[in-house]
């Protein structure tokens, strides 16, 4: 039978794996939102509207669901890691409630306005609730990547008898790592929106969708991606370098590199035998992992055996690091090869269209994997030299964590199924609907008839 | 600020606590109340029903939010001991959140023919929150025990509370609607009204039975005397309420919000009726807010963005209400 702390901590990977999800998308999508509502207001051409009309349906969804696994978080601090709060309540409880009143009201509330209140509110007030429901989520993220941050690199705080005491708010809120992982986070979101974007918007293409708003959020996705995928990778690399500075053993971990020394090898896949503390079936490039990380081919990198006992499972963090800047890389590649296409010859061709589709929810699995490193590279610490994990589980009995653990997994694994599902089948109805479907929002939209002028794209220049 | 006492602090943040607490019951109360009578026989009176809360709900639900929030940031060891003791319950109400919330969303983006699914699930979704929620509140009112008689008891507390919902969210639809629905909603308020008195009745006698603070309170005088008055003003709402559902409704609409606002006052007597048992206590009988309060200076911090913030949210959240004024039949979806 598995014990209450390994149970327990299943299941908040299992919850925060599931939440993350939906925040990633929300984060960005509600600019990318706002955008399209600005573009409009300006240029009146209903193509803006369209876009907008079909996204925000996809908000709606990711934000209801993003808003529902929340609430089952923040019963988690409580119920499965009471010596959380209690020693470092002082420092994490601030955070929190800053959150909670800067953040989440603002998001909740301005949502309402957005989706429902297009024609009871003034145009400018309901751009204005788009644009407000974007900070709110980009507020939500900052507080929440503070505090986890500062689990990462404690900073700002002095122990009194094992309860931690606040001494100065500024570095515990900037504190080392933060400004790396939230810069790493918020790209992330807008990489994990840019292929959600291409991907759908792709599938209604191949789907035969002819209109002009399918093409132009592939062209908006994509050339963004363009940007922001390279931009990632320079973050990630300084990440790393921050990292290195504030916890080598994760480093090494990363990089599996057991023992220290100089000029280590870029390890580019490998299986890390934790037994025998070796790489098996290493392929490496000599010496290039040392460059990195410490601008030097001949540098010194620090391996595991420094840290007997302190330091976290290698193949999870190995792995998931793997995977993360793979993704990255293909995203990179992709990125820049449709957008040279689309920059030349206005239309990506049909196999890059499917690749596309493929890489629908990409952003989604580097997310996590990046995550998995993040935070098993944590382990064996909850907040980093301070707390272990198991010092923070809770007393509930075994069964009863195993029973909610069994509930939680069915439950998301429905839920994730339908809502893929009714992405695709959103886009399938997308594919019908007219190309300026001119009946205000709030009222069922048109679908097209054959032959239909309007179905043809004419400019109409309406206001909807 | 000398006043700001880490006792004075303690009860401040009790306080702000119960308000969260007070403002779920009254907000979520309504839209989940909405979803538990939602009538299954007729489509359209669902999406219209639905669509009465659908800007609110989300913002009513951050309430608990806060409410626990505020529970595990200012008195952490009494939010460990009641969340620990709530573990399962809490789960379930977790699990009918989620289902009511997404259900909401689904409805409106699924084919045709699977929303009526989606419509039993938020229907079933609505009913379990509630549920569990009373059953959590007899547990906590029996001391955070379980035994035969705490179940049972928690029980009734959980069928109580769906009631109470149930009639103030129809009330609410009595509000925000007109015709055939808003009769049928004035028929089930007055259904759900009578079985909440009938909880509420029993609730009050068996509360000083088994919870020796809460007779104290209620029977030493001279405050006992003072007391008496929430009670019997909540009683008075009962009265009141009936007879006004039964000339409901009157031509051009009038009135229409007056079951609402009873409700409201139903409600925040019993919550005061419920506090002023349980004072000082946070965990009954064991721990008390000063006891239980986190450290001063982390309060301090929380306080004043908190007198800062709070402000700003019932600013927006009531244009938010004003926006949305009015009645609901026509209100559709993005
Ligand atoms: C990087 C972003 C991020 C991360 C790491 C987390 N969240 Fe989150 N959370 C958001 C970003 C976000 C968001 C973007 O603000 C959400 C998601 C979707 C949404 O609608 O708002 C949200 C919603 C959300 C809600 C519902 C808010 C509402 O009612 O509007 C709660 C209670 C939490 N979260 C709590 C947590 C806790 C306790 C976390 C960590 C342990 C956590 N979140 C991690
Ligand atoms: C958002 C994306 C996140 C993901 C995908 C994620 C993932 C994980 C995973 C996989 C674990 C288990 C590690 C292990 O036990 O080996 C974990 C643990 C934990 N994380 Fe995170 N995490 C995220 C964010 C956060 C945030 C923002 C916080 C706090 C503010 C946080 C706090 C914790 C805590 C308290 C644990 C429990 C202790 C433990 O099991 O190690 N996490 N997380
Ligand atoms: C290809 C180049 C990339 C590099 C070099 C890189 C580097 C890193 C490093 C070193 C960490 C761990 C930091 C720590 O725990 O201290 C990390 C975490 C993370 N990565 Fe990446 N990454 C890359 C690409 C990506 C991509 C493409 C995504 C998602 C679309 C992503 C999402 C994340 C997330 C969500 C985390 C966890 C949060 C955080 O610590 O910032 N990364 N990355």
């Amino acid at each position: 039978m598995l014990d209450t702390l390994i149970l327990s901590r299943i299941q908040f990977a299992a919850n925060i794996s599931f939440h993350i999800l939906f925040p990633t998308i929300t984060i960005a999508l509600g600019w990318l939102l706002f955008y399209f509502k600005v573009r409009f207001d300006l240029s009146q051409h209903p193509v803006w509207m369209r876009a907008y009309r079909f996204w925000v349906k996809v908000f709606a969804l990711t934000f209801a669901l993003g808003v529902v696994s929340g609430i089952t978080m923040s019963f988690q601090f409580g119920t499965n890691w009471p010596g959380f709060m209690e020693s470092i309540g002082n420092i994490a409880g601030p955070l929190l409630a800053y959150e909670i009143l800067t953040a989440f009201f603002l998001e909740a509330t301005m949502l309402g306005i957005m989706l429902f209140g297009f024609h009871k509110v003034p145009r400018w007030a309901h751009t204005l609730a788009t644009f407000l429901v974007a900070l709110g989520t980009t507020f939500s993220a900052f507080w929440i990547l503070v505090l986890n941050s500062w689990m990462q690199t404690p900073a700002g705080f002095e122990m009194i008898d094992g309860v931690a005491h606040a001494t100065d708010w500024f570095a515990i809120i900037f504190n080392p790592s933060f400004p790396y992982r939230f810069t790493h986070m918020l790209l992330a979101s807008g990489l994990t929106v840019c292929f959600l974007v291409a991907g759908i918007s792709a599938y209604r293409i191949l789907k035969g969708d002819n209109k002009k708003a399918p093409k132009l959020t592939l062209r908006t996705a994509l050339l963004s991606a363009a940007i922001l995928a390279p931009t990632q990778v320079l973050v990630g690399d300084f990440h790393g370098l921050n990292t290195l500075e504030h916890q080598p053993q994760k480093i090494a971990a990363m990089e599996g590199i057991w023992h220290t020394e100089r000029g280590a090898p870029l390890v580019l896949f490998a299986i890390p035998d934790e037994e025998t503390q070796q790489n098996r079936f290493a392929i490496e490039v000599p010496k290039l992992a040392s460059l990195i990380l410490t601008h030097d081919a001949d540098g010194e990198l620090k391996g595991l055996n420094e840290f007997a006992g302190e330091h976290p499972p290698v193949a999870p963090v190995f792995y998931s690091f793997r995977v993360m800047v793979g993704i990255g890389m293909l995203m990179l590649l992709m990125a820049w090869w449709t957008s040279y296409r689309l920059l030349r010859k206005k239309e990506l061709a049909p196999l890059q269209l499917k690749i596309l589709i493929g890489m629908t929810f990409s952003g989604w699995v580097a997310t996590l994997a990046g995550w998995y490193v993040t935070e098993i590279g944590r382990q064996p610490y909850l907040v980093y030299g301070v707390l272990k994990t198991r010092d923070a589980v809770t007393t509930v009995p075994g069964e009863h964590v195993a029973m909610t653990l069994v509930m939680y997994l069915l439950l998301y694994a429905v839920l994730l199924l339908a809502y893929v599902k009714t992405l695709f089948w959103l886009a399938n109805r997308a594919v019908e609907v007219e190309e300026y479907d001119l009946t205000r929002p709030g009222l069922v939209e048109t679908r097209a008839e054959p032959g239909n002028d309007l179905s043809k794209g004419v400019r109409t220049g309406a206001t909807i | 600020m000398s006043w700001l006492t880490a006792d004075n602090l303690a009860l401040i943040f009790g306080g702000l606590t119960a308000l969260s607490i007070l403002l779920y019951a009254i907000l979520d109360g309504y839209d989940l109340g909405v979803g538990i009578t939602l009538p299954m026989a007729n489509e359209p009176w669902r999406d219209t029903a639905i669509a009465s809360i659908g800007p609110f709900w989300d913002a009513n639900e951050t309430w608990l939010v806060l409410a626990v929030g505020l529970l595990l940031v200012a008195f952490p060891a009494a939010h460990s001991a009641i969340l620990h003791a709530l573990y399962l319950p809490a789960a379930l109400l977790l699990l009918g959140l989620i289902l009511r919330g997404v259900a909401f969303d689904f409805r409106a983006k699924v084919k045709n023919n699977r929303k009526t699914r989606w419509d039993y699930t938020f229907k079933a979704g609505s009913i379990l929150a509630t549920f569990s929620q009373g059953f959590m509140l007899g547990i906590y009112v029996m001391g955070l025990e379980y035994n035969t008689g705490s179940i049972i008891f928690a029980c009734f507390s959980g069928l109580c509370v769906t009631a109470a919902f149930a009639m103030i969210g129809n009330a609410w639809l009595i509000g925000k609607t007109s015709g055939e629905l808003q009769l049928h909603a004035i028929k089930h308020c007055k259904i759900a009204g009578v079985l909440t008195l009938a909880g509420i009745l029993a609730v009050s006698a068996i509360n000083p039975l088994v919870n020796a603070n809460a007779l104290q309170v209620w029977t030493e005088p001279p405050l006992a005397y003072l007391f008496a008055a929430i009670p019997l003003l909540c009683f008075a709402m009962f009265v009141i309420g009936y007879l006004v559902l039964k000339r409901l409704p009157l031509p051009g609409d009038a009135g229409a919000w007056l079951p609402f606002t009873i409700c409201n006052i139903i409600f925040i007597c019993s919550f005061l009726g419920l506090a002023l048992s349980f004072y000082p206590f946070v965990v009954p009988n064991q721990l008390t807010l000063y006891e239980a309060a986190s450290s001063r200076e982390s309060l301090l911090i929380i306080f004043f963005g908190a007198v800062v913030v709070i402000p700003v949210i019932i600013g927006y959240t009531a244009l938010a209400y004003y926006a949305f004024r009015g009645k609901a039949d026509g209100l559709k979806y993005y």
